[in-house]
């Protein structure tokens, strides 16, 4: 009876507060913009301007060997949707294209070629990378043999002979068969604006009221310190929620990114991933206590970490070990990892588990840390 | 002219005074750099260690067993295990328990001894599309040379030199071992110093308005040109002296080659600070606090750090979009960064990145110079 009652005046209190707070946040329309606006520009520069996908490479072709076989390969790379070549006459042409940058790659056919396929020998294709963009190079490389590959198969359906290779790679990608990297992008970036609504905004905006000294105010009512935590966590959840909707609605329409797990998982998953976000958030405002200082330490904690180190762009398994260490210390690393098999994977549970736990781990973790922070400062 | 020049000194030097006393804002001067320094070196990597891969092996010969060999030598692979049926890859690749799943069919020698081609089933896991397709490369190249070295060595196969066969001989000019590290690096002066650089002069009015010595600053006998040029200089010698400092790291630490000139990077950076000071003087003039300052130098920095090429190429955008980094001073620091590190670049040959730079540096610095002289008078 005495709980039950103690529980109704607490839930009396936060109804008030939340009013209060809700308010806040409709009067100060830079909040509400941010948390809006911020999900659809940065889901609009990285979906356009962040792609990994190599299309058109301006390549030049140089045929020493004038022989039809050289044109019909030339053509083929004409006709790969790769490769944008053009034809120099000479090898020294082709290397002052390439120092300036205007190809990025020759493909170079020694005058020998008709002659070597002739005479059943083995006939080089020497192709040149410009290695300043390794992952560029690497790709090319790849799309180059593609399609002498696909050269020498077309050959032998014609039936001319070219011996095929001893072994050969049937390549299958799973979940994401076209190898876009749009699709491959687009659901990391959800754990970003998410990460700029939960910790940035959150930090600097309670950052604030104690700049200005109305958190004062707030601790000197009858309020619990619990309380005022929810209050002041929920409008900021709910923001989160919204950039949340608006960051998975515009990547499914915009950029046709397909979602094969289901939606119920997924809010799990992100309410998980938000209440991490928010305690972070929450822990820093009250740590730091100063716009400034919330500012540099939200960047350096909460969104250099979410994207360099949560597998947003670059693959942690590649990192050297302590980098590895310290990326599992990153909520954002098990929501990048759900996200990823969530959109083109499906509810596989055995990384969704992990992934929850870890999350739940961390959100319970970092809301306790931030509430006995403010208890001191209750008390202080 | 002199007092001008005296007049304009004891300026830059209370503004150094004001930028190494406030911690805050010591901070911005060594705490970006030396984060980003490790960060990039060490995490922005787009190189591939250790994927990690199984193999399901329904042949179980000599054969099999001499190309899944080579794919244990190399660096870039890691093996986890083996699997005994086809039914088991679906679930190991479901969960990540590896990236890349080697599928030997069972008619592998058989095929091999017949004068077929054997086919050999990658399958990868496409939810990192670049790991994806850079893994399916390395792997095309392991088997290229397994067919080279072994091709014609099969009993029912042709001899070598009865049928003709066709190899790409592939070559890396500059960056020969393909390491993308000497990419981020390379170009990272460039992204620091416009980090720096920013922050500070986008600060520098702002701080004096939020502690209302900027009014004293505007009583002082000095020109409202003398105060601009004040408070550009000593973010630029900041920034200049990290993006340096960096470069020298980046050769001494992490053993990326200078090849180009000195003189060409000093004055490709100079002229770029100089745009980047204009807009950050600019943020300052239009902020009333430092907070406005921050978020307009991060709503600055962030797209034109993603638009730069600095990590992914700007010919992969679509074309409108490459048409918008003509104006993003960042994209030709990091071209002439590059340039000038991995192709020896020397001032000639960075021109096509400097006249642009320039071009931009008098159009942010004078509308930086008219909003100052709008805002303070």
């Amino acid at each position: 009876m005495n709980t039950w009652h103690t529980f109704q005046r607490s839930l009396m209190r936060l109804r008030g507060f939340l009013r209060k707070e809700s308010l806040q946040i409709r009067r100060d329309f830079s909040s509400i913009a941010l948390a809006l606006v911020m999900p659809v520009v940065l889901l609009f520069l990285f979906g356009f301007g962040v792609s990994l996908d190599v299309k058109n490479v301006p390549i030049a072709v140089v045929l020493d060997d004038r022989g039809s076989e050289a044109h019909d390969l030339a053509e083929r790379f004409a006709l790969s949707p790769f490769f944008d070549p053009v034809r120099v006459d000479r090898l020294a042409t082709a290397r002052q294209l390439l120092d300036r940058r205007a190809v990025d790659a020759i493909v170079h056919v020694q005058s020998d070629f008709s002659e070597r396929l002739a005479h059943h020998a083995a006939a080089p294709v020497q192709v040149i990378v410009n290695g300043t963009d390794s992952n560029q190079a690497h790709l090319v490389q790849g799309y180059a043999l593609g399609v002498l590959n696909l050269w020498s198969r077309q050959r032998a359906a014609r039936g001319l002979p070219v011996r095929p290779p001893a072994v050969m790679i049937q390549q299958r990608v799973w979940f994401n068969d076209a190898v876009n990297s749009t699709h491959f992008l687009v659901p990391g970036l959800v754990a970003l604006v998410m990460t700029l609504i939960g910790v940035l905004l959150t930090a600097l905006v309670i950052a604030r009221e104690w700049e200005r000294g109305t958190m004062e105010a707030v601790l000197a009512t009858p309020l619990r310190a619990g309380e005022i935590m929810v209050g002041k966590l929920l409008p900021y959840f709910l923001l989160g929620m919204m950039g949340l909707g608006l960051s998975v609605g515009l990547g499914r329409v915009v950029f046709g990114v397909p979602f094969r797990g289901s939606p119920s998982v997924y809010l799990l998953l992100s309410t998980l991933f938000l209440l991490a976000s928010l305690g972070l958030g929450l822990f820093i405002s009250a740590a730091a206590r100063v716009q400034f200082v919330a500012a540099q330490a939200s960047i350096i904690v909460g969104f250099l970490p979410a994207f360099f180190l949560s597998g947003l762009l670059f693959d942690l398994e590649s990192t050297p070990w302590p980098i590895q260490a310290i990326s599992y210390a990153i909520p954002a690393l098990y929501f990048v990892s759900a996200s990823h098999t969530i959109f083109l994977a499906g509810d596989v549970w055995s990384v969704l588990g992990w992934d929850a736990l870890a999350l739940a781990g961390m959100a319970f973790v970092l809301i306790v840390l931030a509430r006995s922070r403010l208890g001191q400062r209750l008390e202080g | 002219m002199a007092p001008t020049l005296v007049r304009v000194g004891t300026l830059v030097i209370k503004e150094f005074l004001a930028i190494l006393k406030d911690p805050k804002s010591r901070i911005v001067v060594i705490g970006p750099p030396i984060i980003q320094f490790f960060v990039f070196g060490y995490a922005a990597t787009f190189d591939l260690n250790n994927v990690r891969y199984a193999v399901l092996d329904e042949d179980r010969s000599a054969e099999s067993r001499e190309l899944l060999a080579r794919f244990q030598g190399s660096p870039t692979f890691r093996l986890v295990g083996g699997l005994d049926s086809s039914s088991q890859v679906g679930d190991l690749m479901d969960r990540q328990g590896a990236r890349l799943v080697l599928h030997i069919p069972p008619t592998f020698s058989r095929d091999l001894h017949a004068g077929q081609s054997a086919q050999v089933q990658v399958i990868v896991d496409g939810r990192n599309s670049n790991v994806a397709s850079v893994a399916l490369g390395y792997a095309s190249a392991i088997v290229a040379q397994y067919n080279a070295e072994h091709g014609g060595n099969f009993a029912g196969r042709a001899p070598a030199a009865a049928e003709p066969s066709l190899q790409l001989v592939s070559r890396a000019w500059f960056n020969a071992n393909l390491q993308s590290r000497w990419f981020i690096i390379s170009a990272l002066g460039g992204l620091i110093a416009m980090i720096v650089v920013l922050l500070l002069s986008s600060l520098s009015v702002s701080r004096e308005r939020e502690f209302g010595t900027f009014d004293q600053l505007l009583v002082a006998p000095f020109r409202s040109g003398e105060i601009l040029v004040a408070k550009a200089l000593p973010p630029m010698v900041c920034g200049m002296f990290d993006a340096l400092l960096l470069a020298a790291a980046a050769v001494l630490w992490f053993g990326v080659p200078f090849r180009g000139s000195l003189l060409a990077l000093v004055v490709a950076l100079s002229v770029f600070i100089c745009c980047v000071v204009g807009v950050g003087l600019f943020i300052s003039s239009l902020s009333a606090t430092m907070q406005q300052s921050l978020l307009g130098s991060f709503i600055f920095i962030m797209p034109n750090v993603i638009l730069s090429g600095f990590t992914t190429p700007i010919a992969n955008m679509p074309r409108w979009l490459q048409w918008g980094t003509l104006i993003n001073p960042l994209r030709y620091i990091v071209t002439a960064c590059r340039e000038v590190f991995l192709q020896g670049g020397t001032l000639s040959t960075i021109w096509p990145q400097l006249w642009p730079m320039a071009l931009i540096a008098a159009a942010t610095l004078a509308s930086a110079n008219w909003l100052f002289r709008h805002r303070t008078a």
